[in-house]
Formats: C-alpha cells, structure tokens, sequence
C-alpha cells in the first residue's frame, strides 16, 4: 500500500511507542530474563543484609552437606555456601558492567570514526581491530594482567579493551548505512565539523543496534569476569565471588561428594548470563535487527 | 480494439476494502465501481493514499494480511473471486491475472537465473523441462529483448532497469492471461527507457488481446496507454470517461485541481504559478459522509458537506460525482497567478559561479568511471539552470562537486570571481554558507532523531550565525516564508507527510542567505498537487531572495516550467545548453529530440517518438568520437565515431555538441518524424 498524505498525530506516535513497551511486557523470555536480573541486582545491594549468615564468617562447621541451617551446605572453610551465593553478586555485577561500559564507548567510538572517515583511517583501524579479534580473550586478559599486575581497574580496562573491537564492526556497518544518508551531506554542507556529525548526527540513529550489541557484551563479560577470577586473576579473595568460590572448591570435586561447593556458585553464574542473553533477544527482536 | 459485446474482463462492484489498524477497521476503499471490457485498457488514476494499488490488490487477492474485503464483488470473466479459497485463487493468478509492480528489482528472485525464472512460469502450467525453456526464449522474444538466450543464462542484477522490466512483462503475458494490472510499471525507469515500456505494452496489448487496468499517478501516460480513465480520490471513484473527455474536459474539481497542478504546454515561472490542491488527503480512519473532496473543494457548498453526491451521468460513459460538475471548470484558483515582480536576470555583470571544466573520474575495482568530462557553466544572481539527463549522466555528480562533498579531478569552480577550495573541509564557513542544497528525498535528508525546531535552531545558528533568543524569532520568520505552520515545529520529521517534510529541508537550505541553492530532484518523491505547491514556493523564495539555482530533474515540464537555461548532460558531457526556450523549441541536440519525444504529455500527440538505440553506454568504456553516435538517430557517418564534436555557440548563448550544422538539424527537425530510424538494431551485449 501506498503511504497516507496526512501527517501523523504525535498521539499515533506515542501509541507506537507504547506498543512498542507492551511487545516487550508481553514477550516472556524478555520478561524473565528481567525478572532473573533484577534478583541478582537486589542481592548485589543487600546481599550481605539479607544473608542468613554472615558470608565471610569462617566460623561453621566444614563441608556440611544441605540442612535446615545451611539450605547450601558449609565449604572446606566453613562458610556458608547459601550466604555466598547470596553476597556474591555484588563484584561482577560491578566489573562486569563497568567493563561492558567501558567496551561500548570505545566502540562506539571506533566505529563511528571508521564507518565516518572509510579510506586509510578505516583501513589501519579495521585491520588493527581485527588483528585484536583473532587472539583468543583470556589469553590476551592474561598476558596483560601478569605484565601490568592486577586489580579490579585492570580487569575492567582489559576486557573493555578487548570488547572495544568487537563492538566497533557492529556499530562501524550501521554507521555505513547510515552515512548515505542524505541529512549527513546536508549536515556537511552547514559547515559541521566531523565530531559533530559523527555524535550528534548519527550516533542518535545507530542507538538501537549499539543497546543490543551492549546487552550481548554483557552477557560475555561476565563470562570473562568468571574466568578471570577462577584463574585467580580478577576478583580477589576475601570476596564471596561465584567464580572465587568455584576457585576455592573445585578440587573437592574429585575426592569426594562435596558437590554443593561448586554447583550452587555455578548456577548463579549460569543464571545471570541467560537472563542477560534473554534481555539482549528481547531488545534485537524489538529494534528489529 | 475494445469488444463491449461480451462480458467484461474485470467488474467491481461497490468493492470496499478496509485495512485493521490497531483494532479498528480503516475505509480504504469506498464503494468503488468499474468494468475493463475485453481487450480494453483502463486507467487508474489519484494521488498517493487514493486506494489505487489496495484496489489492485484486492483483485489478485494479495491484500496484506490486515486487510479486508468488507463489501462488494469482483469479478474476473464473469466470475465472483471475492471468497475464493487459496487454491482457487492460485488457479486465478495462474490462468487469469498477472500483475507487473513498479520496482523490476523486487519482482525478481535475485538468486535465480533468468531463464529458469521465467521457465517456472510455464512449468507451473504444465510444461515440461524442454519445453519451458523452449517457451521462455520465444517469450523474452517477444518482448523485444534481442538476445534471448544469453539474457536468460544471467542474474536479475546484470540486468538494467529497463531490460528487468521486460523480463517481468514476459512472466506475466507468459499464461496469456485475460487481464494484466500494471502498477506503476514504469515510475522508476528513466524517461528513455519508460518510452520504451510503454511502447512494448502497447504492441503486446494489441497482439495479445489482453484487457489492461493501468495504475500510475503520471497523467501523461495515462493520455498515451489508455482509452477509459477512473480517477480515484480517497477510496471513491470521483470521475470515469473516456481518457479524451477527461483529460480535456474533466468535470470533477479534483480533476480538474489534478491537471492545473502540473506544469505542462510550456509553462513558465514567469508567466505565473502553479495551481494547487489546498489541504490534505483526508486520514484513513476519518468517516466520511459527505462529498470525500468537499473539504479541499473550492466550490463545495453546503450541500457537498451534508450528503454524498449521486454518480451524475455526464454522456453515455462519462460520469463524475460532484453536484457542480457542470461548473467543475470554473474551479477557482488558489493561489494567485501573479509573482511579486518579475524576474530579470542580468547577465552582462560577472556570473555568480563559474565552472571551469569540471571533470570527476570515479575508480571503481580497479576500472576509471568517466563520470563528469570538462564540464563548464556559469550561473547568475537569481536565475536557474536546469539539468536534465538519462540516470547516469552526471547532473548529480556535477551539482556535489560543485558543492564540494567530493574533490574533482580536474577544474575548478569560482564563487564571485574567487577559486573555491576543491572540498568542503577546505572551504570557509562564508563560502560554506553561500551553497545549500535541496534533497530529492527529504525522508533521508532529514535526521529522524531531531524534532523540527532543533533541525532548524542548528541551521540558524551554523549558516546565520543567530542563537539564544533572536533565533527563535528569525525560526518562526522561516518557517513562515517557507509556510510550514509553528505547531510542526515540535515534531519529528518522520510525523510530517512528504511535502511539509520538504519544506523543512527547504528552510533549512535557506537559513542563511544562501546564493545559490542546488534542487537535486526536489518534487519528485511527491505528489503532483504537492510538487505544484514546492515548486511555487522555489519561485516565491527566488524572486524575493535572488536566489540561483542549480535545478535537477528527469521531469522535463518541472525543469521547463522553472529554468530560466538549460543543460543537456550525456555520460558526464555537456551536449546542450541554452535558453530554456531555445533548447525545448528547437532545433536542438538530436539527443535533446529524443528525451523530449520520449515524454508523454497530457495533451496527447505533439512530437513523434524517437526511439534510442539500447541502453546508455558504460562510463568506464565511453564510445569513441561523439559519445552519443551509438545511439543518435541522426548520425551522419564516419566523423561521428571518430572525431568528438566541439561544444559550439550556434546561437545567442545557445552552445551545442553536434557534427551537424545548426541550420541542417533545423531543416530535419522541421520535417516530419516518421521516417526517424533507430541507429544500431542490436541491444548492446552487456
């Protein structure tokens, strides 16, 4: 069909808009995967509050199987495992989106300059990135973190550093598409310079593949974040930390049946990057990408 | 041609088809009625949002999945199909109906060569392998496509527009069916190449017999391709007559509205403005009661506003929908004819740009695309040059580099006497200031993210210079001489319809005091009451602002009504330019003849067509001597392949490119056109 010549009441729009809200509501993967997300936010503020125990309290008994008094079990240290898993939300829900964070604006940033500029700019960036693409993530953190040391500060610039790449090709096609555009010209022809063309300009345009792109990372980053950690690179110890806990337990796994030290961290991980993949489905369906 | 004894191909009755939009059914089409008898092609004609296509749709049963139809028939060969289950209507499409739409592109499968592609068709009916095959090279024939066998061994995307819609056409004559719905077959073609079609159908319509519902917005085509014509207006037939009587003697005023909106019989800025069609196309979810064309009428009395005219019965089958319709004509205008003071330009003073031999070579995987070869020009305080070529030509090429968003290869453009930096980061922000262009389509030229106001606050402030608490003010003052109404100014561009959206942009182009603006096809994503409107408003602006403009367009009624001169581009080469009067009166450029004779035009008759040879040449391998000799009908002989013609004065500031003397082309073009033959028989291989 051929469009109306009328214009649209601005009522009509906020009418799309809000369908727009209602497809979201109504979708029940993007619904739980909220739901998941927004427990594992709660338990990261007041997780030491609502904790039966106190998480760094060694002063239990060791390697309890499930009871009453401990609905997780105790480790080899004594601690109780539900507490853990209850505190131990908070760090990666601290790194984790900080690195994510930190990896969007670079590439963002990146991407909006190759997509912007094409030619030799483009050409040493792309090949730079993509040269960074080819190294397997954990080797790359690791290498970095040995030489650097590390800290918290270090794994969020490590990871974001090596999202910024990834993040960068996605956001560097839908600024060429969006550079055809005839409003970039007339945007050139007002006399603006790059920056205000690149930020101003298109970057409003590209929002909805970047939030997806964002979501995604997310979900990986707090892949890296657990790796890190396990390896005994990312969050430090006192720290209840899903992965520190897995670190702490894993090799009971093998003497005996000491499961409950490992699986209940285990799931929590699990847990938080599905309902994490769950939101970034959710948002590609609705920006239709 | 048209047999009325037997029962028609095609019978609407009271057809109405709604559209379910957020829970609620939207009228779309409202009791519309017309026969196509055999062998008969008839037209549909209305602006965008009329109905035409949902009509058409309807037919085929191809409606969107949201649409309905909620009352009425349809019957194809006598026989209802409005109801018919999925097989029965796929029997339809097979045997009866074939539809041809207006983007060849997105009608074919791009994955699938072209022969197995058409083939299909015959297998569907029946045919075996061989035999289809064998079929489809006769039907690529038969739509003129010269070398079958090899067209059918290619992909869609190796072939040009033109060549893709008779690919198309061959698929849908290929089960020879009673009735062909033609949507828009030829709106993205080139002016050349849309000839071309035309003429194919109308050979393929005689030898085939086949009864035709033609559907276009373009009324010029309409005068030449049909015998009966419905002009539809917001889902309501408003008139239907013989294409003569209505076009010459419309009896609707939105017929009537329709046909002063285009700028046609050489029509000039000079001589006045354009009329127009005020208001808008009533929204699809308003009930309508009364006369649907009362609110935007200019003689609706009372009664058009309480009750619904009767179909009132003109002739024998010419009908019309309006209680005045004997008064139709006298439709009075509104907008006045005269302009504020007439436009003199004075060209005995400096040009105001100069360009020098501007020459632009594209690299393109490793081969040079010719696409601008020193081509000079020069435009003074308030005049406008119009541009007109076939796609490919170089108009637009030439207007950005004039502009500076790209760096030519070679030559140099002047601003008041002053050697511009080649691209626009060079350029200082006066220089920047001076050169504005305006889009073709204003959907992509406005950023979607930025309501109106904030659109143009940045314009004020970038080209004017003006922010804080003046630019409100001088924001309201543009807006108003661009007539776009303060309550626009909160809203996105994408709330606005095409035409309020083109005076964004056009305000935009003018928040400065630009010198000159560049109007690269500025009317023709919209409709023609709107484009009436835009075009008066560039003349309005001109006149006030002494303005030049740079003006682009395939529409050589557009360019004729406002240019003041004309340039004649053919791959990237200046082959006219003159007086606009000089270069559309004569004696012109053989290839200026032939994209003149190429248009339709509402009055009908007028020039022979010329037909050209092929397709325009590639510019990576431009032809040797006069770029144009493979195709100009007029070529004299050797000299033409080998020598390139220089650009001559052949008279008071008309400069041509030709072999063949003025007075020579002047006694030829005199002479009666019949005997005009095609230069090279063969479609170029490639």
């Amino acid at each position: 069909m051929s469009t109306v010549a009328t214009i649209v009441q601005p009522s009509e729009i906020r009418i799309a808009r809000r369908e727009t809200r209602r497809q979201l509501l109504r979708s029940k993967t993007f619904m739980a995967g909220v739901i998941i997300i927004a427990f594992w936010v709660f338990c990261a503020i007041f997780g030491y509050r609502i904790a039966p125990h106190d998480p760094l309290s060694q002063a239990f008994p060791q390697l309890q199987g499930l009871s009453r008094a401990y609905p997780f079990g105790t480790d080899q240290l004594g601690r109780d495992v539900f507490s853990r898993v209850l505190a131990g939300a908070r760090d990666i829900l601290i790194v984790a989106p900080l690195a994510t964070l930190l990896g969007v604006v670079g590439g963002t940033t990146i991407g909006l300059v190759t997509g912007y500029f094409r030619g030799l700019t483009d050409d040493v960036i792309s090949r730079i990135v993509d040269a960074v693409l080819s190294l397997p993530l954990i080797v790359i953190a690791v290498t970095v973190l040995v030489a650097l040391g590390h800290s918290t500060l270090t794994v969020i610039v490590v990871i974001g550093l090596v999202f910024a790449p990834i993040v960068s090709r996605t956001v560097r096609a839908a600024v060429l598409a969006e550079r055809q555009l005839d409003y970039v010209s007339a945007s050139r022809l007002q006399g603006e310079r790059a920056p205000y063309v690149m930020f101003v300009e298109i970057l409003p345009n590209v929002f909805g593949p970047i939030v997806v792109e964002a979501t995604v990372r997310l979900g990986y980053a707090i892949f890296a974040v657990a790796g890190l950690t396990f390896l005994g690179f990312g969050v430090q110890p006192p720290s209840p930390d899903w992965a520190l806990q897995i670190a702490d337990n894993y090799t009971l796994l093998g003497a005996g049946t000491y499961w409950w030290t490992v699986l209940f961290p285990a799931l929590a991980i699990i847990s938080l990057v599905v309902a994490v993949n769950l939101v970034a489905d959710g948002l590609a369906r609705v920006f239709g990408r | 041609m048209t047999d009325r004894g037997a029962a028609p191909t095609l019978e609407l009755k009271d057809l109405e088809v709604v559209y379910r939009v957020r829970g609620r059914d939207r009228q779309v089409v409202r009791g519309v009625s017309f026969t196509i008898a055999a062998g008969e092609t008839y037209g549909l004609v209305g602006e965008s949002g009329c109905g035409k296509s949902t009509t058409a749709l309807a037919v085929v049963g191809y409606l969107a999945s949201n649409g309905r139809i909620r009352g009425g028939s349809i019957c194809v060969a006598g026989r209802d199909v409005v109801g018919l289950s999925n097989r029965a209507l796929r029997h339809l499409r097979t045997n009866d109906v074939s539809m041809v739409y207006q983007n060849p592109a997105e009608a074919l499968n791009p994955s699938i060569r072209i022969g197995e592609q058409v083939a299909e068709v015959f297998r569907v009916r029946g045919a075996g392998r061989e035999e289809a095959l064998e079929r489809t090279l006769q039907a690529l024939a038969k739509v003129q496509i010269a070398d079958p066998g090899s067209v059918m061994a290619r992909y869609p995307h190796q072939l040009s527009g033109g060549m893709q819609q008779r690919v198309v056409i061959a698929m849908a004559l290929a089960n020879d069916p009673g009735l062909l719905i033609l949507d828009e077959p030829t709106t993205s073609l080139d002016a050349t190449v849309e000839a071309e079609v035309l003429d194919l159908i109308q050979h393929l319509q005689a030898e085939f017999r086949t009864s035709v519902l033609f559907i276009t917005h373009n009324l010029g085509v309409i005068a030449k391709m049909c015998e009966r014509v419905g002009v539809l207006y917001a889902g309501r037939l408003v008139e239907e007559g013989p294409v003569s009587e209505v076009l010459k003697g419309p009896r609707h005023p939105y017929t009537v509205g329709l046909l002063r909106c285009v700028p046609r019989g050489g029509a000039r800025k000079d001589r006045g403005r354009l009329d127009t069609i005020p208001g808008f196309l009533p929204s699809i979810d308003e009930e309508l009661r009364a006369c649907v064309f009362a609110p935007r009428c200019g003689l609706a009395q009372d009664i058009c506003r309480a009750t619904e005219p009767p179909l009132y019965q003109i002739t024998e089958d010419h009908s019309s929908r309006c209680y005045f319709h004997e008064r139709a004509q006298d439709l009075p205008r509104t907008t006045p004819p005269e302009l504020g003071q007439p436009i003199l330009v004075d060209r005995s003073k400096a040009p105001l740009l100069a360009v020098k031999e501007l020459t632009k070579t594209f690299e393109q995987n490793g081969r040079r695309i010719h696409a601008l070869e020193a081509v000079s020009a020069a435009l003074w305080p308030g005049e406008t040059l119009g541009l007109v070529g076939e796609s490919g030509s170089g108009k637009t090429t030439f207007a950005r580099a004039v502009l500076g968003l790209f760096a030519p290869t070679g030559g140099t453009v002047e601003l008041d006497a002053h050697v511009l930096p080649p691209t626009l980061s060079r350029r200082t922000q006066a220089d920047v200031r001076e050169l504005q262009i305006v889009f073709q389509n204003p959907d992509s030229a406005l950023n979607r993210r930025h309501a109106v106001r904030s659109i143009l606050r940045r314009s004020l402030k970038k080209l004017a210079g003006i922010s804080g608490a003046p630019a409100e003010e001088r924001l309201l003052m543009l807006a108003g001489s661009v007539r776009l109404a303060e309550r626009y100014l909160t809203v996105r561009p994408n709330q606005l319809s095409g035409g309020l959206k083109q005076r964004v942009a056009i305000a935009r182009a003018f928040a400065g005091e630009p010198r000159l603006v560049v109007c690269d096809e500025p009317t023709s994503a919209l409709d023609v009451s709107v484009q009436a409107a835009i075009l008066n408003l560039l003349v309005d602006l001109q006149v006030q602002r002494w303005v030049a403009y740079l003006f682009i367009s395939h529409d050589l009624g557009v360019v004729r009504y406002i240019s003041d001169r004309i340039a004649v581009l053919y791959l990237g080469r200046l082959m006219e330019m003159g007086p606009a009067e000089v270069v559309f009166d004569g004696p012109h450029h053989p290839y200026t003849e032939a994209l003149l004779s190429a248009v339709p035009t509402i009055d009908g008759g007028g020039r022979a067509r010329i037909k050209l040879a092929g397709e325009i040449p590639s510019a990576a391998a431009p032809p040797t001597g006069c770029v144009f000799h493979t195709r100009c009908h007029r070529r004299i002989g050797a000299i033409c392949d080998e020598k390139e013609p220089p650009l001559v004065e052949v008279g008071p500031g008309h400069l041509m490119r030709c072999h063949i003397p003025i007075e020579e082309l002047r006694r030829l073009q005199a002479q009666p056109q019949e005997a005009a033959q095609v230069a090279g028989t063969k479609q170029p291989a490639a």
